[in-house]
């Protein structure tokens, strides 16, 4: 039951995200995928380019259809819920939204292929175990004309697989967004497979030769490309966390409905009642939190920070409680790589850590009530 | 187009009727609650009442017919959205407003319509509600008041308890069993009646806060006409459900109506201090203050969505729980927060200094939160039952 309203449009997105990804993408297909080996599900870019979805967010002068964050919100639970890979988040909502508040020739060249599902394009950003993106080690040096870049990135979403990397790097005191070819010379990757059988890589850029041209924004309007990059990477992250946690829940709440012990069905029993019920309120107004933050970004509001921080951080918090409550009430049967539980647990581990988990939000919420 | 012509003409009818002093931060004792025995704080405040009153707009979604302003979802949000922006005060708050209005559009009678709302869109009758009882808590259904059928009238006996400001009230909606026969949910009838009524008296009961909102109220064969039912003999216990999501709905949502919001973390800053590091010289208090914030941010917002997926014409139902719930647990955490930030100070309880201890007496007040209105735990039985459809 939702009680946000929706736009006909966006009615019209969930359900077809809905059917699309219940039929042939669902998590059937993750399993399919990871009993293969296969981490990148290459066979979805198309298919999602294909309804428009790569480019979501991009305007229609860059080849996208221009529907806005809430869409793109509606679409990313969907994908949330059926634990469909795909570099939706890292290529059409990160990289799409760099290269469109950058603009420029990058822009140009590099968004409507992201649309097409032609190229993927993925941010190197992270140092260190945890998101801290003002934390930059990686330099972009020497005189123009000679410029290399030298650092070491990790966690980088679907790095392995990516066409181009958009890599934040120091200049000087100035923070430089480049667009590296990860096929360069001086650029080592290290793949990796996550435990939630997700691509992210490590990437080693050492003396890697770039031009002027490859720089897609620097100084000032770096940060604010990177702020706003980042705040809709937030709330489109916590959009698919809401997906995994309800669909947890929504697993749980049947496996009560039918499961006996004791000769009851174990729904019967008050202390799983209520422990349900309140998952179900935090699943509720978190759900409000979520869909106010994509509303903020599509209106540009200037509550964007606090409400797609605020979003990530509460949601850090639910999806955690959905998927332990989810394993806890299911009893020794929700230990087993037989039920989705476990799954949905490790994505939502994930996706906790990616982008920045409760703590780093909440620190910069007090920070700027001054405490 | 229309509903900007709408908020210029309202925002200009404000400018020109909101008095000065109705545009100040309000305490507990500036609520306007109407009402015979009323006192107003100022010539303004019954001023206020009675421009907003005569426009319909104590009660701006009520018909026009019975006294209210017949606005459209829109419309109310621009109106509330017109107020917020000079920080008009609400001219009226009352449980006439807020419970038996709601019932009686969907229950009453036509004739009871015409009578009671346009008493309380006026102001003119203060209401309070007949509910619990000694040995009927949370089991509220259990309840005992009898009403003796004697032909022209019920004769009703019995006791109720945590009847809020019965002691200042004019009037009382009451559950009374008037079907002793019938089963538990379906002999209780809902009877409105007035508190002069031979009968009828009452004794504050004294809280941990120091405050009396609440009282014992008591009826010795009090006589109440038989056109003073609402809805059909033993229907008590339906109207009564409805009655308590809109009360539900109002408890959520007093998070910001009816509490002060303080800003808890600038209160913390100046109270505590900030270590070499400028982050509150409490790291633990400051964490759970994290979480807190975090949490506010997130209940308002969807009091927000909820606000408008209603005025959109959707009903809340049982998910009203919800809100009562989410709302509650989270206004005790605002007001256990407030006095651990207080330290000291707030410990202080009579005199002047630090506004008589006022932080204190909101959080013991606060522990009521999650048991009036039905206990947190009552909500989530709901909840578990009525929208997740667990077995009972």
């Amino acid at each position: 039951m939702r009680m946000e309203l929706l736009s006909e449009d966006q009615q019209l997105i969930a359900d077809s995200a809905a059917g699309f990804l219940r039929d042939g993408h669902g998590i059937a297909a993750f399993r399919a995928l990871r009993e293969a080996g296969e981490d990148a599900n290459s066979a979805i870019l198309g298919e999602l380019a294909e309804m428009g979805w790569m480019g979501i967010v991009l305007p229609e002068a860059l080849g996208g259809v221009g529907l806005g964050y809430r869409a793109a919100g509606l679409i990313v639970e969907e994908l949330g819920r059926h634990l469909t890979v795909s570099p939706f988040v890292s290529s059409a909502i990160l990289a799409g939204t760099a290269l469109a508040s950058a603009g420029g020739d990058m822009a140009q060249n590099w968004a409507p292929r992201i649309a097409t599902g032609d190229a993927v394009v993925a941010l190197a950003m992270d140092e260190a175990v945890k998101h801290r993106p003002e934390r930059i080690a990686t330099t972009v040096s020497g005189a123009s004309g000679a410029l290399t870049l030298t650092g070491r990135k990790t966690f980088v979403v679907d790095g392995g697989i990516a066409d181009r990397l958009i890599v934040t790097a120091k200049r000087g005191d100035d923070l430089c967004l480049v667009l590296c070819d990860p096929q360069a010379a001086g650029v080592s990757r290290t793949p990796q497979v996550m435990l939630d059988h997700r691509n992210a890589a490590t990437v080693i850029f050492e003396d890697v030769a770039i031009a002027e041209a490859d720089i897609l924004a620097q100084g000032a309007t770096a940060e604010d490309v990177l702020a706003k990059t980042l705040a809709a990477g937030r709330a489109i992250a916590a959009a698919e966390q809401l997906g995994v946690a309800k669909a947890a829940a929504e697993q749980t709440y049947d496996y009560l409905r039918t499961r006996k012990q004791f000769g009851v069905l174990i729904g019967q029993f008050q202390s799983l009642q209520h422990r349900t019920a309140d998952l179900y309120c935090e699943l509720a107004q978190v759900s409000s939190l979520i869909a106010s933050a994509l509303n903020a970004l599509d209106e540009g509001s200037a509550e964007v920070e606090t409400l797609t921080r605020a979003a990530k951080a509460k949601m850090a918090r639910v999806g955690r409680q959905a998927t332990e409550e989810g394993v806890q009430m299911h009893g020794g049967i929700g230990m087993t790589d037989e039920m989705d539980l476990g799954l949905f647990m490790k994505r939502d581990r994930a996706l906790t850590e990616f982008l920045g988990d409760a703590g780093y939000h909440t620190e910069w919420i007090l920070r700027q009530r001054g405490i | 187009m229309e509903i900007d012509t709408f908020r210029s003409e309202t925002r200009a009818w404000l400018e020109a009727n909101c008095p000065a002093d109705m545009r100040t931060p309000m305490g507990e004792d500036d609520i306007c609650w109407g009402g015979r025995k009323f006192v107003f704080r100022s010539p303004a405040q019954k001023q206020w009442l009675e421009v907003m009153a005569a426009k319909g707009w104590t009660v701006p979604a009520w018909p026009k017919a019975y006294g209210g302003g017949g606005l459209s979802g829109d419309e109310q949000k621009v109106l509330t959205e017109e107020m917020q922006r000079i920080n008009a005060r609400p001219p009226l708050q009352s449980f006439g407003i807020w419970m038996l209005g709601p019932a009686l559009l969907q229950f009453g009678s036509e004739e009871q319509k015409r009578h009671y709302l346009p008493q309380i869109a006026r102001g003119e009758i203060r209401w309070c509600q007949g509910y619990s009882e000694p040995g009927a808590g949370s089991d509220l259904a259990g309840l005992q008041t009898k009403g003796v059928d004697t032909g022209d009238h019920f004769e009703v006996t019995g006791q109720k308890i945590w009847t809020s400001y019965a002691d200042k009230a004019d009037w009382i909606f009451c559950l009374v069993r008037t079907e002793p026969d019938e089963k538990k949910h379906t002999g209780i009838s809902f009877l409105l009646f007035d508190m002069d009524s031979a009968g009828v008296s009452t004794k504050p009961i004294k809280l941990i806060s120091g405050a009396s909102p609440f009282c014992e109220t008591f009826f010795d064969a009090v006589k109440v006409p038989k056109d003073q039912i609402v809805g059909a003999r033993g229907q008590g216990w339906t109207i009564a459900k409805y009655l308590l999501t809109h009360e539900r709905e109002m408890i959520g949502a007093a998070d910001s109506a009816l509490f002060a919001k303080s800003d808890i973390a600038a209160d913390a800053m100046s109270a505590i201090g900030l270590d070499d590091t400028g982050r509150l010289d409490d790291p633990m208090l400051r964490a759970e203050l994290g979480q807190f914030l975090v949490d506010e941010i997130c209940f308002d917002t969807h009091l927000d969505m909820t606000g408008t997926y209603m005025r959109a014409g959707h009903e809340l139902g049982a998910r009203s729980a919800e809100l009562k719930y989410l709302g509650t647990e989270l206004n005790k955490r605002r007001q256990s927060l407030r006095v651990a930030a207080g330290g000291s100070d707030d410990l202080v309880w009579e005199g002047a200094a630090n506004d008589a201890g006022q932080a204190a007496k909101d959080w013991l007040r606060s522990k009521a939160n999650s048991i009036e209105g039905g206990t947190s735990e009552v909500m989530l039985s709901i909840l578990s039952k009525a929208v997740l459809k667990l077995p009972g």
